[in-house]
């Protein structure tokens, strides 16, 4: 059974000369969910996207809306609408005559494109401008007449191309929250790539994390930030710090690691482990303790501050150890102050072996992990 | 309070520019002025008296020769310039977006044309139409000879104003499902209109008021800047500067013309 506005991309592939911006991406977005696909630039997310609005063909595979074959449809008629990232408002048209520009295509009369063009412009808020021209607009103005010119076709899914970022920090807030109230009374599936993780973490029902043109990992933003696939994910969602050791012993589904200055660290397995192997895991940033000393027991590890930073919240607390990787802890504000610490203050950094996940996919993420 | 008196880098860029609208203007304003010289006036100052008896001698001696036929020739030359150019630069402006192999020597090869003398581009075409041995023709090397003046213009003219074309709007209308056609007549042609008359003007005046590469290229029948040259060397008579007048003020309606369309496009836009 295929919903409306399902996406299925099924080996999806997309290829500029020599370089694979899009490598093989297999994927089902469920009809009528939010989700954020984000990554670096260059990782091949806006092409996917572009692939999936029509305004690019791939070089191999298929993808269906709604359980249809569109590979090969025309774009605006396959049931898609895309919001541009610079919004790209006709210059030459007022609000009116841009968000009815769609239905002017579709052959609706001048008079009732109009008087629908001015319900939706209604709808977010702009009636009253309805007879100005985009250049007379703010940005947060422009970016709702775009989103009311991708809507007014009644789209099955809207795809939002970095749709906030051309805003001050206080407007994206703003209109994070305006997009998600929108979805949930449009009920359609809005596809919105992004390259800011706190986006697509309140936002999405579905993060996918995308790097070198494949999908790290697909999943509710809640798995990916307690069960991170990759040491990519780890880092590149934040939030977290990504250990190292050598497996030392594995007694059925916990192993016992030795870091590389002799601590140990023990922790669930999720995924079958070798001895002698090597394995990271990552370690939540707010789930870390500090105390003062030189010598770390087990799941712990001693270094020195090298940046203190208050977050007005939190206090971010960096440590220079014997791994060689940052390592950040997120403490209370309250228990920092309690017991404030200073530049090259020795610290054990410590954690419970249930606050840490085994990360499964390979170190570089170069297309070697496949997240289903 | 900054009242002090101006340095003297002011005085000497005011001076500067005093004498560049002098340079520019004072023999538009001399031409005009000495056009309106009385029938016993000659080609200099001082006036006698005033009238438009130089005006009347153009449209009833026979000693300017063909003139009417010049001026109609040239008008219709010059419309046909401007026509080729506008369309032409248009749609090479668009094809050049994108990189095709051999646009890097195309270009240059488009715009050698304007480094080129163009007495000896003119020279060219006339040889190589008398080689095939075909008669050159104002209609037929005469406009080929111009194009090959207004088509660089045209096109540095429609890079310029397509730099400031963003894609995304041709997109946007694909997105929203129109075909080509439709995208070119609702969104591209309409945002570069402005641009495109610009083309025209430049089309237009340029072919207008061509004379080296017409001179061995339009064949037995002259055009208004040949003939006028021409004149210059048996007429001596306040004549020439009534020619001078009644093509400046054609030039300035056009102008008029162009801005007119540019706000009237403007103007509907709002």
């Amino acid at each position: 059974m295929t919903k409306q506005g399902e996406i299925l991309l099924d080996k999806v592939t997309r290829k500029f000369g020599n370089l694979t911006a899009v490598n093989a991406v297999d994927q089902v977005i469920e009809g009528g969910s939010y989700c954020c696909m984000i990554g670096p630039s260059g990782c091949g997310k806006s092409t996917l996207l572009r692939m999936i609005a029509g305004h690019e063909v791939p070089s191999s595979g298929r993808i269906l809306i709604g359980g249809r074959d569109v590979t090969r449809v025309r774009t605006g008629e396959r049931g898609t609408a895309l919001m541009f990232q610079n919004y790209a408002l006709f210059p030459h048209l007022n609000l009116t005559d841009n968000v009815a520009f769609p239905l002017k295509i579709h052959g609706l009369s001048a008079a009732e494109r109009r008087e629908k063009a001015r319900e939706m412009l209604g709808r977010v808020q702009l009636s009253h401008l309805a007879d100005r021209m985009p250049s007379q607009l703010s940005g947060g103005q422009q970016q709702r007449v775009a989103l009311a010119r991708a809507l007014i076709t009644n789209p099955q899914v809207l795809l939002l191309d970095e749709p906030l970022s051309a805003l001050d920090e206080f407007l994206r807030l703003r209109m994070r929250v305006e997009l998600k109230r929108l979805q949930n009374d449009l009920g359609i599936t809005f596809i919105h790539v992004t390259h800011t993780q706190p986006e697509a973490i309140a936002l999405a029902d579905k993060v996918i994390v995308m790097d070198h043109g494949i999908i790290e990992q697909a999943a509710h933003p809640k798995e990916i930030y307690d069960h991170p696939h990759s040491p990519y994910v780890a880092r590149f969602m934040g939030g977290q710090n990504v250990v190292a050791g050598q497996v030392e012993a594995v007694a059925g589904d916990s192993a016992l690691l030795r870091g590389a200055e002799g601590g140990r660290f023990r922790l669930p397995l999720r995924a079958p482990a070798k001895q002698g192997a090597e394995m990271r895991f990552s370690v939540r940033r707010d789930k870390i303790s500090l105390s003062p000393g030189e010598t770390a027991g087990e799941n712990a590890l001693a270094g020195r501050v090298t940046n203190v930073e208050y977050q007005g919240t939190f206090v971010k607390v960096e440590l220079a150890t014997a791994q060689r990787e940052e390592f950040v802890v997120y403490l209370s504000d309250r228990l920092f102050f309690a017991r404030p610490f200073d530049f090259g203050d020795a610290l054990v950094a410590s954690w419970a072996p249930e606050d840490v996940c085994q990360l499964i996919g390979g170190n570089n993420s170069a297309g070697d992990a496949l997240a289903h | 309070m900054e009242t002090k008196s101006k340095s003297l880098s002011f005085w000497l860029l005011t001076a500067f520019f005093v004498l560049f609208v002098l340079f520019l203007y004072s023999p538009m304003i001399a031409v005009f002025i000495l056009s309106f010289q009385g029938p016993t006036g000659g080609m200099t100052f001082p006036l006698r008296g005033l009238s438009l008896h130089w005006f009347t001698d153009l449209f009833t001696s026979s000693r300017y020769g063909d003139l009417g036929g010049a001026f109609q020739r040239s008008i219709l030359l010059s419309l046909l310039a401007m026509l080729v150019t506008v369309v032409v630069s248009f749609f090479a402006g668009l094809g050049f977006r994108r990189r095709f192999w051999g646009s890097g020597a195309l270009f240059y090869l488009a715009i050698i044309a304007l480094v080129m003398p163009g007495i000896l581009t003119g020279l060219g075409i006339g040889t190589i139409f008398q080689t095939l041995g075909l008669r050159t023709n104002w209609l037929v090397s005469g406009l080929g000879a111009h194009l090959s003046w207004t088509l660089p213009f045209g096109l540095l003219i429609m890079f310029a104003v397509l730099n400031r074309f963003n894609g995304a709007w041709e997109e946007a209308a694909r997105d929203a499902g129109a075909r080509p056609v439709q995208v070119l007549g609702m969104v591209t042609l309409p945002i570069v209109f402005p641009g495109l008359i610009a083309v025209a003007l430049f089309g237009l005046t340029l072919s207008y008021d061509e004379y080296p590469r017409s001179l061995l290229t339009v064949g037995t029948r002259n055009t208004l800047p040949i003939h006028v040259a021409n004149l210059t060397a048996n007429v001596t008579t306040p004549a020439l500067y009534a020619i001078g007048t009644l093509t400046t003020f054609l030039s300035l309606i056009v102008i008029a013309g162009a801005f007119g369309t540019i706000s009237l496009a403007a103007r509907k836009r709002r």
